[in-house]
């Protein structure tokens, strides 16, 4: 019973109950597609949201039809945790537009990683200055592309990161570091939920 | 590979749904939603309908039946709506406390480590 297109679907285990959320944000060729393959048990699948620019009020289809609809399209990959917990993990773009959509798309998200290539590192600027308007928890993740060596107390300068946001060095081609990226957002997150980022831990400088 | 959508006319999107629109805070499902096919698909079915009974044979996020259907996520979320109210399938929501709940995260943290 299985349709055309669903020749490589892996289906989830019939208890999975639990669906969550992480954000991966970049600008475009930072690298995002990568570490989400690199995780995911699946093939990456590319989806779309379409909104008009005027907002959610008159956001109907009708709008649809006229010429103010926008569309994003975003990456996605999946990581089955356990017998009920689902992990999406979304490869999203950090543009302008992008953000009027986050609220109706990645509200409940656990977290985010901002992908971050030094040699653009603007891009990212506003990527970060947007999760902490929604308050969503965050941390930053350089991916190398053998650039310049720039320090990480450079990286934090150019970004104005708050010193309690963890910044790690990772290279999104590899399962094994796109993985501790991942632990170490979900360590933060415990962390900021625990009160424990009270205190301001040691910068981080291993590459993960 | 299209992109979902993109090669469809927004008539074809406005025919899909009635004109409703899925963007609505009454719109229960979230991106990872998981939804499951409680009933095969029927003779008649809007083919659409049919797809989503299909692919939910297991569960199957929101996000994902989006993306094999290759229509934008609030079209899905407007045909889920009419299956959920036709008793055809049924919802798993995320759990919303989970972005604070200690126990999820130590099992994120677990799972995250047996990768």
């Amino acid at each position: 019973m299985d349709s055309a297109t669903s020749d490589a679907r892996t289906p989830l285990g019939a208890s999975a109950d639990n669906g969550l959320k992480i954000v991966v944000v970049g600008g475009f060729g930072v690298g995002k597609t990568t570490l989400v393959r690199s995780v995911s048990e699946i093939r990456p699948l590319n989806t779309e949201e379409t909104m008009t620019q005027a907002g959610e009020d008159v956001d109907d289809v009708s709008g649809v039809r006229g010429k103010t609809a926008t569309t994003v399209a975003f990456d996605f990959g999946r990581i089955t945790l356990d017998a009920h917990n689902v992990l999406y993990l979304f490869g999203a773009p950090g543009q302008e537009r992008f953000w009027f959509l986050w609220d109706r798309l990645f509200a409940g998200t656990l977290g985010a990683v901002v992908l971050v290539d030094t040699r653009r590192i603007d891009d990212s600027w506003y990527a970060i200055d947007r999760l902490e308007h929604h308050g969503t928890p965050f941390i930053v993740a350089r991916n190398d592309f053998g650039g310049p060596a720039h320090t990480h107390a450079e990286i934090r300068d150019a970004l104005d990161l708050d010193p309690r946001v963890p910044l790690v060095d990772c290279d999104a081609r590899s399962r094994e570091s796109s993985k501790q990226v991942l632990i170490t957002l979900v360590r933060h997150l415990q962390d900021q939920y625990t009160g424990r980022s009270a205190e301001v831990p040691a910068p981080r400088q291993e590459f993960v | 590979m299209s992109r979902p959508g993109r090669d469809d006319s927004p008539d074809r999107l406005y025919t899909i749904t009635g004109g409703r629109t899925g963007t609505g805070p009454d719109n229960p499902f979230d991106l990872v939603t998981l939804v499951v096919a409680e009933s095969e698909p029927a003779p008649g079915m809007q083919s659409e309908h049919a797809a989503i009974l299909r692919l939910a044979a297991a569960p199957t996020a929101v996000v994902e039946i989006a993306a094999e259907l290759r229509l934008p996520v609030s079209i899905v979320k407007v045909l889920l709506c009419d299956l959920l109210a036709a008793g055809r399938v049924s919802a798993r929501h995320p759990r919303k406390a989970a972005v604070y709940d200690p126990d999820i995260l130590e099992q994120v943290l677990v799972g995250l480590r047996n990768l």
